[in-house]
């Protein structure tokens, strides 16, 4: 392809502004350069500019810096009317605004029961208690002696994708998919910590609560524990955010969300599970028999492709970069396959950047895209041979009231004008 | 071989061992670390074990010295919890329904009360002194806990004399209609099908058609409309 635009692609434009596109909110290929395109030198490189002449801040102006300014729109957002009061709700990662697998610490969406706890850390205390040889009581500087480790792992919801059960709902993939965040961990394993008080040999269960206004409890496995859960102090190389759980949050690699207990003060053994509001009431999953599934802990093999989406459409004819994410609380993820017409034909996409056991995996699939309609689906493989299903055949099995764990595959219809929608297909 | 090269290869090797060295060395200094006890933290006292460990278990364990009955916790609720549950625990606004829906589980549009869903009283006991009200948790006294939890099941009838005693003894007596029916996660087998050797990757359907779209729904549905995350 030459640097050129083709005559065809002058006339749409030209079509493009004569039609004028106020409040279209897509506009085909109208992007800085095109004066250059023109014939007509570009005053962004002919003229100085003023970043070009004038000095900018100093080294101290940001002791914290922030995004840039043209960044601003990369946020948090919530959906008001999902929950009764914004201290237990939800808001959502802006996933179409993000690459690679990292999530930057402030826009990792928020899920609280009481808002979010602001403890100073010298005041912060865990105790260990129940069927241990010694209950105990550590602070935030007994825990920074321990030895610890750096994971990255995601954390997805259970609620995730739960307002789609019955259709397409909500137009961003930010609303369906992101109530989950990739972070890297700094933490001690729970065996550590459990070693220290000693676990008696009929210590089946553990609870985890939390020092906020919800208490939040829940109970988790002995084996669980045992096996790769942290008591992180640090996420992305820093202490956690206050809405992340500082100054100690638990780390459930795989696992559904809400086990994953922020501003963790407290560590019960038992011998079997305590039946805790989030683990009865909440976070199990009515079937279609009128009966519900418990302790539903894994979260399955699921992705989305973020770009295009609903809230970051198509705005150029040719080159063009699929790009989307993958996880699976079952292991690595294998393969993505990415379908352009609705799943009847499908191609691997390119899996990039670092592959993890229980993360987010970037995938890209570079397309050409002439303007037909399509319908964009990805769908994840993991390690143990599962392989994400449709939302169809979850409903099949599940039916429409489970709430939680919809891992469906997602479909985005992308129109002739680049405009993608949130859609279902039969 | 020039002579510089040969001993440039000669220090890099030499590197390599030295770092895997470090490494052996680190492994072991972290098993070491790790194998006894660290000897941190301080035993935990019985008054503080006391003030943080009020979790109660369904067979009753963790339950408090107290009483109350339903014809007690009708006032307490109406001063301290109907101005979000409804008198009658019918819920205002968006806050959460606690009462009725019995039998409804199977219904296109469930609801899922403390009487019609919930497993175990424990639960509702444990979460009314831990978490409620919403905005002044563990300010109820053991007391005022069990008279509310009483009053909470006579809303869906499952404690039906409202001078009825619930305390430590009573309380393993009741029985929630929606006990028996949780079961534990068997996705592993029910869903058996979900790992599939080689998904189909050429000419797999038929054209689609658009059988719904998110532009078309109206996204302010009131409460029954859409799943509520509280």
């Amino acid at each position: 392809m030459s640097d050129k635009p083709s005559a065809d692609f002058l006339n749409r434009r030209r079509f493009l502004g004569a039609a004028g596109l106020a409040g279209a909110g897509v506009a085909l290929s109208s992007v800085p350069g095109a004066a250059g395109e023109a014939g007509k030198p570009d005053p962004l490189i002919t003229h100085v500019q003023d970043w070009n002449r004038y000095l900018g801040d100093g080294v101290q102006s940001r002791p914290y810096g922030s995004p840039s300014k043209f960044e601003k729109d990369v946020v948090r957002r919530d959906v008001s009317w999902l929950t009764a009061s914004p201290e237990s709700s939800v808001n959502f990662t802006p996933l179409h605004q993000l690459d690679g697998i990292i999530t930057p610490s402030g826009v990792c969406f928020e899920r609280h029961h009481g808002g979010v706890a602001e403890i100073n850390p010298a005041d912060h205390r865990l105790m260990i208690n129940g069927l241990v040889d010694k209950p105990l009581v550590f602070t935030m500087e007994d825990i920074k002696r321990m030895p610890r480790v750096n994971k990255v792992y995601f954390l997805e919801c259970a609620a995730n994708s739960g307002m789609e059960w019955r259709g397409a709902q909500l137009n961003g993939c930010q609303f369906t998919h992101g109530m989950i965040h990739n972070l890297m961990y700094t933490g001690v394993p729970l065996k550590v910590l459990l070693d220290e008080a000693g676990l008696k040999p009929n210590a089946k269960w553990l609870m985890l609560e939390g020092a906020d206004a919800s208490g939040m409890n829940r109970s988790l496995p002995i084996e669980k524990a045992l096996n790769d859960v942290l008591i992180a102090f640090a996420m992305n190389g820093e202490a956690l955010r206050p809405e992340q759980g500082y100054p100690l949050r638990a780390v459930i690699p795989g696992w559904q969300g809400n086990l994953w207990v922020k501003w963790l003060r407290r560590i019960e053994a038992g011998d079997q599970p305590w039946q805790t509001r989030e683990e009865t009431s909440k976070y199990t999953d009515l079937m279609p028999d009128g009966r519900s599934r418990k302790h539903t802990f894994v979260m399955d093999a699921k992705s989305v492709v973020t770009n295009p989406s609903p809230q970051a459409p198509l705005k150029h004819k040719g080159r063009n970069v699929l790009s989307g994410i993958a996880w699976s609380g079952r292991g690595t993820i294998k393969r993505v396959d990415v379908t352009l017409d609705g799943g009847r034909n499908w191609q691997a996409a390119r899996l990039d950047g670092p592959v993890l056991d229980k993360s987010m995996t970037r995938f890209y699939v570079d397309l050409d895209w002439n303007g037909q309609e399509m319908m964009i689906q990805s769908r994840a493989m993991d390690s143990t041979g599962y392989v994400q299903p449709t939302k169809d055949e979850l409903r099949k099995v599940r039916g429409v009231n489970s709430i939680y764990h919809n891992n469906g595959i997602q479909t985005w219809l992308v129109r002739a004008g680049g405009e993608t929608e949130n859609v279902e297909i039969g | 071989m020039s002579r510089s090269v040969r001993l440039l290869a000669i220090a890099l090797l030499g590197g390599g061992l030295v770092t895997a060295a470090i490494d052996a060395g680190r492994a072991q200094q972290v098993a070491s670390a790790t194998s006894g006890k660290l000897g941190l933290g301080r035993p935990a006292l019985p008054e503080e074990i006391k003030a943080w460990d009020t979790d109660v278990r369904p067979d009753g364990k963790g339950l408090p010295v107290g009483k109350g009955t339903a014809k007690i916790g009708d006032a307490i609720f109406q001063e301290k919890c109907a101005s979000c549950h409804g008198e009658f625990g019918q819920g205002v606004g968006r806050y959460p329904v606690i009462a009725g829906g019995i039998g409804t589980l199977k219904a296109d549009r469930p609801d899922k009360t403390v009487g019609s869903f919930w497993p175990d009283a424990s639960t509702l006991f444990d979460y009314i002194r831990r978490a409620m009200p919403f905005g002044n948790a563990q300010s109820l006294t053991a007391d005022e806990a069990y008279a509310l939890t009483a009053y909470v099941l006579s809303m869906s009838d499952i404690i039906k004399d409202e001078n009825f005693e619930l305390n430590e003894k009573t309380f393993t007596s009741i029985k929630m209609p929606n006990a028996s029916a949780f079961y534990e996660d068997d996705r592993d087998t029910s869903e058996k099908h979900f790992w599939k050797k080689d998904p189909c990757m050429k000419d797999c359907r038929p054209s689609p058609k658009v059988t719904g779209r998110a532009m078309s729904v109206d996204v302010t549905p009131d409460s029954k409309a859409g799943p509520k995350v509280d």
